[in-house]
């Protein structure tokens, strides 16, 4: 299963977004560079966290600009699967993919830990191999990673069952509006979150909670069921 | 060539911890009767087009599309000279 990771200059988690998806899928992700402005075919479109640009003016504000971008909105809007992860939601939000935005965290410090999330929809391409309301360990790192939107924007994706992850028992990091840890588009092939499902793949990451979403994804849990 | 100063800062709503900090920041250097502090943003700009008018749509643009994030954020454009 193909897949593509877009990198830019700050990106940092991009190597272990490789790995993980390397391993999950069989064969090593296309790397496409910021300023190309077409895309190689692939089943899945990832960008990767990190701190594009420095974070300079807003988290992603910068990377959501560039070139590559263009060619992402063509292949989301064609419907191909795009996954953001920290920067990368960042990234998505600040260039229109995903509604809100991710704002300071509300405890002003960087936090790098792990999180529990709940499962709160797993009928999207990304959680179908999740039961619904399963709580799964995650790792976050992040300093902007508190979700806001309007109450009208809060209001739709929650009736839309646009949200995805949410911080369960308690472990929300940075202060975001109803605990929400990632979101996902109304047409649900763009998945933006913070947390990083790709730093717990296998046993040697002390858990494998991370997986189930990249094979969902990838499309090879599609696949055995067939 | 014309001056501007744009002035981006968090709509009403948005909580500001930055601001929150500093606030209690100025509380423990003692200055007693700060309200409130919200952080914000400036940018000063020159444009090459003379005409005010024509300078201010075109930031007010550049706003739109990246100085500020609309989602959160106000923006005001001043034309300086």
């Amino acid at each position: 299963m193909k897949s593509a990771v877009i990198l830019f200059p700050g990106s940092n988690r991009d190597r272990d977004m490789i790995a993980a998806l390397t391993k999950i899928g069989g064969s090593a992700p296309h790397l496409v560079w910021h300023t190309e402005s077409e895309l190689p075919e692939a089943n899945l479109y990832v960008v990767p966290g990190g701190f594009s640009y420095g974070d300079y003016l807003r988290s992603g504000a910068i990377a959501a600009r560039s070139p590559v971008m263009g060619a992402l909105t063509k292949k989301a809007n064609e419907g191909y699967r795009v996954l953001g992860v920290c920067n990368g939601f960042q990234i998505l939000t600040e260039a229109g993919f995903l509604p809100g935005a991710l704002m300071r965290n509300a405890g002003l410090k960087f936090v790098c830990k792990e999180v529990l999330l709940e499962v709160a929809n797993n009928r999207t391409a990304f959680t179908a191999g999740y039961e619904k309301g399963q709580i799964i360990r995650c790792p976050v790192a992040h300093h902007d990673g508190n979700y806001f939107a309007d109450p009208d924007t809060l209001k739709r994706i929650e009736d839309g069952n646009q949200v995805v992850f949410r911080y369960a028992n308690n472990t929300n990091p940075n202060g975001s509006l109803k605990d929400i840890a990632g979101i996902i588009n109304a047409s649900g092939n763009v998945l933006g979150m913070m947390p990083h499902p790709e730093n717990l793949i296998e046993p040697a990451h002390g858990g494998n909670d991370g997986r189930t979403l990249f094979e969902s994804a990838l499309g090879l849990l599609e696949a055995e069921n067939a | 060539m014309t001056k501007a100063r744009i002035t981006v800062t968090l709509k009403n709503g948005v909580l500001d911890p930055q601001g929150k900090a500093i606030e209690n920041g100025l509380g423990s250097l003692g200055f007693s009767g700060v309200e409130s502090v919200r952080q914000g943003k400036v940018f000063d700009m020159e444009v090459a087009e003379k005409n005010s008018e024509k300078a201010k749509s075109e930031i007010e643009a550049m706003c739109e599309k990246l100085l500020a994030n609309t989602v959160i954020e106000d923006y005001s454009v001043e034309i300086v000279s």
